[in-house]
């Protein structure tokens, strides 16, 4: 490449780093402004101050923030986990063995990702009233389930396939049982598609807005994103702008740190080839 | 160490297609024996169901006298080289060969491993590739990590499916002498699947030749060589491939489309009452009768041919002939050429002269063969007219023989480098 394309490329990515960071940068700059700092009419703080974050872990708001932000762990977490375990279990089946309907399997995963969540929230919340699974941890679960369950059984099919099932074989072959080829020979082979899936699952649950709002009324089951809409001001003439950032920049926090430790399986996982021996 | 006996072995689908069909053989304790034939004709098939990875629908497949038909692959003890090696990827080079020792837990000892592993590296070159993984290999140390995973126990003989398919032609060759040389020295029964007839013909004590899962023969190679018992077998073994023309039988002479022979009461008898068979003649058999001294010559049939190209390999010279055949066997031809996997688009006969021939494309060569080196087979059956089982059991005996005496004369090498190693 000539060092003049290079140059082309460097201020290409430039221009897309920074469309894709200001928001953030300005979302983290807002939750450093003191309330009355919030239209100082530049994008810094003109005195960089914590109480925002204060505000929202030991303040006033903690009494909103803080069970929000353990339900959104826990439900997460908990609809992670059944999807991957779930999706697996469904993604070894349409990869390594040969049964009637498979496509339709596969096809019907996509078509249930694809149905627009809002049309199914307000029925979902007249049968969760009736059958009292509205504003509890499993009422959220199950929607989540119906969001990350189609994206994990893509993903790990599409992972399960490139695993060279001879291996196992070969495993046998070596004197290995079913279990023992699967634990030290398939495990380690479909951990990175694995872990891929599981962490692109519970950003999508973790991000979820609609069934979060729309299917709980109080700290027993609220995530954080439906909670930052009930953020209130220190008055009413007040706006809760910088307590909303602060919460915003903590709930990213997991994001980032998850991606930036497995970076490298998620590269690896989406684009592939990673288990080619 | 181990006999492997297989009786009336059958894999069919649940299609009803069968991938082997009434297979069986005996395998001796020690013995090389090389499984082949084109693609679709079952070998692997066959060799996955003595490794225990294919069911097997009839039949007993038994090691050392056990039947092991329901047994799984583990409890079977044999060790098997993959044809793209399955080598594993999450492991390094050493964990990868001590794998089969992981696995007996308890049975070897840290140390033990470590020596069994570094045994089998040395033997195979590895040492200082221990450490890597396998993606980071080429496809000839690949192979090899493949066959130090093999080698590393004490399995009852070793499998090899179509191990050297993915290497270069000349890796080929250098890892074809290497797995002669290891069989040789560990003496371990060996079976050997290929489609390749140069690595069947020089690594085996005997060859087993499969066609659409039916066994054809079972013969030392010189046996399949000289005396093949049908059409199938003649023209797999063979490089170039044997030539086969039509064979007009007219009063006292063989008429093929390019020369007569004189027919002898042996081949008479042979023939019988058939006017029409379809003659083998190996393009080794052939010579530019302008190499040849009048006193040969005179021992055989002479003809002049229109030579339409000529390969010139240094060693030796292929001429290419065509002949026009005739349609009643044209079909049985066309069958066979498409059995062999072949695409043959015109009838042509391959003479592989001495490289000193002067022969050169447009030549019209004087080519000479001597008619006792013709192979007669039926039209319709294929068979062999000229099989002569006496003497191929003598060449295969021959042939047993020999190889014994190798591989005693490679143990005792072996046990004396072993000697002076401990000496010094």
């Amino acid at each position: 490449m000539s060092g003049r394309s290079t140059a082309w490329w460097w201020v290409g990515a430039l221009a897309i780093v920074l469309y894709c960071m200001f928001p953030v940068a300005w979302i983290v700059s807002l939750s450093l402004k003191a309330p009355s700092d919030l239209d100082n009419g530049s994008f810094l703080p003109s005195a960089v101050t914590w109480q925002n974050y204060e505000l929202i872990l030991t303040g006033s708001a903690s009494e909103l923030f803080l069970p929000a932000l353990r339900n959104s762990v826990g439900i997460c977490l908990i609809a992670t986990g059944i999807a991957v375990v779930l999706a697996a279990l469904c993604a070894y089946a349409v990869a390594r063995l040969d049964f009637p309907g498979k496509a339709f399997v596969l096809g019907l995963s996509l078509a249930v990702s694809m149905f627009p969540v809002i049309s199914i929230v307000t029925p979902l919340f007249n049968i969760w009233r009736a059958i009292g699974l509205f504003d509890t941890w499993a009422g959220l679960v199950i929607p989540y389930l119906s969001i990350t369950l189609p994206l994990s059984i893509w993903t790990l099919t599409a992972f399960f396939r490139e695993i060279p099932w001879e291996m196992e074989q070969a495993a046998q072959v070596d004197g290995a049982t079913t279990a023992q080829a699967f634990r030290k020979v398939i495990v380690p082979l479909a951990g990175p598609g694995v872990a891929t899936t599981a962490i692109i699952a519970f950003f999508l649950a973790w991000n979820d807005f609609v069934y979060g709002i729309s299917l709980t009324s109080t700290e027993a089951a609220r995530p954080v994103p439906a909670a930052l809409a009930f953020f209130t001001g220190a008055s009413q003439f007040e706006e809760p702008t910088g307590a909303i950032s602060a919460a915003a920049v903590i709930v990213t926090i997991p994001v980032v740190v998850l991606v930036l430790l497995f970076q490298r399986q998620i590269v690896a996982g989406l684009t592939q080839g990673a288990v080619k021996g | 160490m181990a006999a492997i006996t297989l009786s009336h072995v059958v894999k069919k689908y649940s299609d009803g297609f069968a991938a082997v069909n009434d297979v069986s053989l005996d395998i001796e304790d020690g013995e090389f024996v090389i499984l082949v034939g084109p693609s679709g004709c079952g070998k692997s098939t066959l060799l996955r169901m003595v490794v225990g990875l294919e069911d097997i629908t009839d039949g007993e497949i038994s090691i050392d006298g056990d039947v092991v038909n329901d047994k799984a692959p583990r409890d079977r003890k044999l060790a098997m080289v993959f044809q793209n090696y399955a080598l594993y990827p999450h492991l390094s080079v050493f964990e990868n060969i001590a794998f089969p020792l992981r696995l007996e837990k308890g049975r070897y000892s840290e140390e033990e491993v470590r020596r069994r592993v570094e045994k089998a590296a040395s033997t195979l070159e590895l040492q200082e590739h221990l450490d890597r993984k396998p993606a980071n290999l080429s496809g000839g140390q690949r192979q090899r990590v493949a066959m130090g995973r093999a080698i590393v126990r004490e399995a009852r003989a070793f499998l090899f499916d179509e191990p050297l398919s993915n290497l270069d032609a000349k890796l080929r060759g250098q890892m074809r002498t290497e797995i002669a040389r290891m069989q040789r020295r560990l003496g371990t029964t060996t079976i050997y699947v290929t489609h390749d007839q140069t690595e069947a013909m020089t690594l085996g004590d005997r060859v087993a030749v499969l066609k659409k899962g039916v066994l054809q023969q079972v013969a030392s190679p010189r046996a399949l060589y000289e005396h093949p018992v049908n059409l199938f077998v003649a023209g797999f073994i063979g490089s170039p491939p044997m030539n086969f023309l039509p064979g007009e039988v007219d009063g006292d002479v063989l008429r093929l489309p390019l020369a007569e022979v004189p027919l002898t009461d042996e081949l008479r008898s042979r023939i019988g009452d058939r006017d029409l068979v379809i003659v083998g003649l190996r393009p080794e058999h052939l010579e530019d009768a302008d190499t040849l001294d009048d006193e040969t010559r005179g021992h055989g049939v002479t003809f002049e041919a229109d030579v339409d190209v000529v390969e010139w390999l240094g060693a030796e010279l292929y001429a290419y002939i065509p002949f026009e055949t005739r349609d009643d066997v044209a079909d049985t031809l066309a069958e066979l050429d498409r059995e062999l996997d072949g695409e043959n688009m015109r009838t042509q006969l391959v003479a592989a002269l001495g490289a000193e021939s002067h022969v050169r494309d447009g030549d019209v060569a004087e080519l000479w063969f001597d008619p006792a080196r013709l192979l007669v087979f039926d039209p319709e059956s294929g068979d062999n007219l000229t099989y002569d089982e006496e003497s191929a059991r003598r060449s295969d005996e021959e042939s047993v023989e020999e190889r014994r005496r190798a591989t005693e004369r490679a143990r005792k090498r072996a046990d004396r480098s072993r000697d002076r190693d401990t000496a010094a």
